[in-house]
């Protein structure tokens, strides 16, 4: 072997052993903590087991054709579904608004910005703890409006099958249009000056800058902050946990308290376990489907 | 100079501003407030009367109790947590971002696929994992899923972040007969400190509010973190409000001063967090 070739082929072997030593610990953790539980979920969902007694019992697809006929399942996706929704409807538009008047407003408005930045430095427990209270029909925020306003109090949201999703909606909301006033935000400051300084000598109006202009020129800010917020609202667990724990009567039940119930409180670990499997599952579906339509949209 | 002109658009934007300060800040009043009052006075002034007098037992309470425990779990896990994320972190962002080999991308396409992966499918097998292994109703349990579910994100952020440092100090370092090794500990990590300090933050934030593994994994008050103890004072003190108050107030203290403090780096790592969803 002549020098040269020695010295790449060391050149070689060094990178694939600095590579080797630098990657072991990330997919130790990787796999140990998120690719074997999703596959282990998906394993244990073909059992019957109350996670006590040592034998479970392999029950096959049993688990999965209950899950098809489980109305309580049905009724936390479609739980799932309305957060989706309402979530996008409302927070982005909102935060979008925000985001323009303390774009536009500059530095004299920091410390606006910095008190509505607030709820997002809450965990969801306390936010989920203070709006239980803030909720409360005796001496919360909203029964102290109505009385403001000439009403008896006593209103109790959350107690109320009708209006508790809405209600546990608001405060969703409420802790995240923060995120993505930020999100706004930053993709309003990096929109060039010079478009700005062009726009307003050739007379537009701030309006006709913002939906001539900023708008189309933050598309991509916008869809990816409409992907964060669905595939984040499928996820919901700890606020609505705290607040309602589903209730009242399954009204706020969502995939993930569901889960957590079976598998957790009433021990059905096996059909925890697919409800879990079935979350990733539609979590993944829609994940991709939405991120395909957007690109295709951009292509054509 | 033109003279400023009050336009309909302005007064609604103003009116919006005020509206929606009125949205964010009556909740942390409401809490704040409370936090101050005699558990009688909240029942017998209004909601939003301002408390009769700087009244402290309920902090005095809270601060007597376990809280301070509870404080120096959730500092223990997140620091530890912290120090492993960054190791590995910063470990497996450097191959990623400056080497060329085979496995280089689909590698990393599982790091990148992992952080949309939703924690309540592995809640229940780490669950059993943990209980195997016997860190259950420890802090220590807490410490592999938390650096596991933080990993990808900050990896990702810091890939991008390394690949934009400069070759030339790297082949400069070669020439001078440094080895990886030493190319990574001393220009690549050095460098990558800004980087580093934003996810050292976004990480800490986002471990600190943590419930569901914390919800899991741990039972007892000894090793209960910050989030899992406001569940327990709820427990304990159900109609103490003015102390659950209390409670949520000290909670949320830590934060306020983290984003005091790092702002900038705060927000960077939330927008390059936002990709986490």
């Amino acid at each position: 072997m002549n020098a040269a070739r020695s010295l790449s082929y060391n050149k070689k072997r060094n990178t694939a052993i600095v590579s080797t030593v630098f990657l072991v610990p990330v997919f130790f953790f990787i796999t140990v903590f998120i690719i074997y539980p999703i596959a282990d979920s998906f394993w244990l969902s073909l059992h019957e087991w109350n996670g006590i007694s040592s034998n479970r019992n392999f029950i096959g697809l049993e688990n999965w054709k209950v899950l098809l006929t489980d109305s309580v399942f049905y009724k936390a996706f479609f739980n799932n579904i309305i957060i989706v929704i309402l979530s996008i409807i409302i927070q982005l538009p909102i935060a979008m608004a925000i985001a323009f008047f303390l774009d536009v407003g500059g530095k004299k408005l920091n410390i606006l910005k910095m008190i509505y930045f607030l709820p997002m430095l809450m965990s969801s427990v306390a936010v989920g703890f203070l709006f239980r209270y803030a909720y409360d029909p005796q001496f919360g925020i909203i029964s102290a409006i109505d009385t403001l306003f000439g009403g008896e109090g006593m209103v109790d949201l959350l107690g109320n099958t009708t209006y508790a999703i809405y209600a546990v909606i608001a405060v969703i909301c409420w802790q995240f249009i923060p995120f993505y006033m930020v999100y706004f935000l930053a993709g309003l400051s990096s929109i060039p000056v010079e478009l700005y300084e062009a726009a307003i000598i050739d007379g537009a109006t701030r309006g006709q800058y913002f939906w001539k202009i900023a708008l189309p020129s933050m598309k991509g800010t916008i869809k990816s902050a409409a992907v964060l917020s669905l595939v984040g609202s499928l996820k919901y667990f700890d606020l609505i946990y705290v607040m309602t724990q589903g209730g009242p009567n399954g009204a706020t039940e969502l995939m993930a308290t569901y889960m957590y119930k079976n598998a957790f409180q009433i021990m059905k670990m096996g059909y925890g376990s697919t409800v879990a499997s079935a979350m990733f599952i539609i979590i993944t579906a829609i994940a991709l489907l939405t991120l395909k339509a957007i690109n295709g949209k951009e292509e054509a | 100079m033109k003279k400023k002109k009050i336009t309909i658009g302005k007064i609604i934007a103003g009116i919006l501003a005020i509206v929606w300060l009125f949205v964010t800040g009556a909740p942390f009043y409401f809490m704040v407030a409370s936090a101050f009052k005699e558990q009688f006075e909240l029942f017998t002034s209004g909601v939003f009367a301002m408390p009769k007098g700087f009244y402290l037992d309920n902090l005095k309470e809270v601060i007597e109790s376990n809280f301070p425990s509870y404080l120096l779990n959730s500092l223990t896990v997140v620091a530890i947590s912290l120090v492993l994320i960054l190791i590995t972190a910063s470990f497996a962002s450097y191959p990623f971002s400056r080497f060329k080999f085979k496995l280089n991308k689909p590698l990393f396409a599982v790091v990148v696929a992992a952080m949309a992966v939703p924690i309540h499918v592995t809640l229940l097998p780490v669950f059993q994992l943990t209980q195997k292994i016997g860190l259950y109703d420890s802090i220590a349990a807490l410490i592999g899923p938390y650096v596991a579910f933080n990993l990808p994100i900050s990896v990702f952020i810091l890939t991008s972040f390394m690949a934009e440092i400069p070759n030339e100090l790297e082949e400069s370092a070669e020439i001078d007969g440094c080895g990886k090794f030493r190319t990574f500990f001393n220009i690549i990590l050095p460098l990558s400190k800004p980087g580093l300090a934003t996810l050292a933050i976004y990480n800490s934030v986002n471990m600190w509010n943590e419930f569901s593994f914390a919800l899991v994994l741990t039972q007892s008050p000894k090793s209960r973190t910050l989030p899992l103890s406001i569940w327990e004072y709820q427990g304990q003190y159900q109609a103490n409000i003015p102390l659950i108050m209390a409670v949520l107030t000290f909670s949320a203290i830590p934060m306020i001063i983290a984003f005091a403090i790092g702002q900038d780096k705060l927000i960077k790592g939330m927008m390059a967090g936002a990709v986490k969803g």
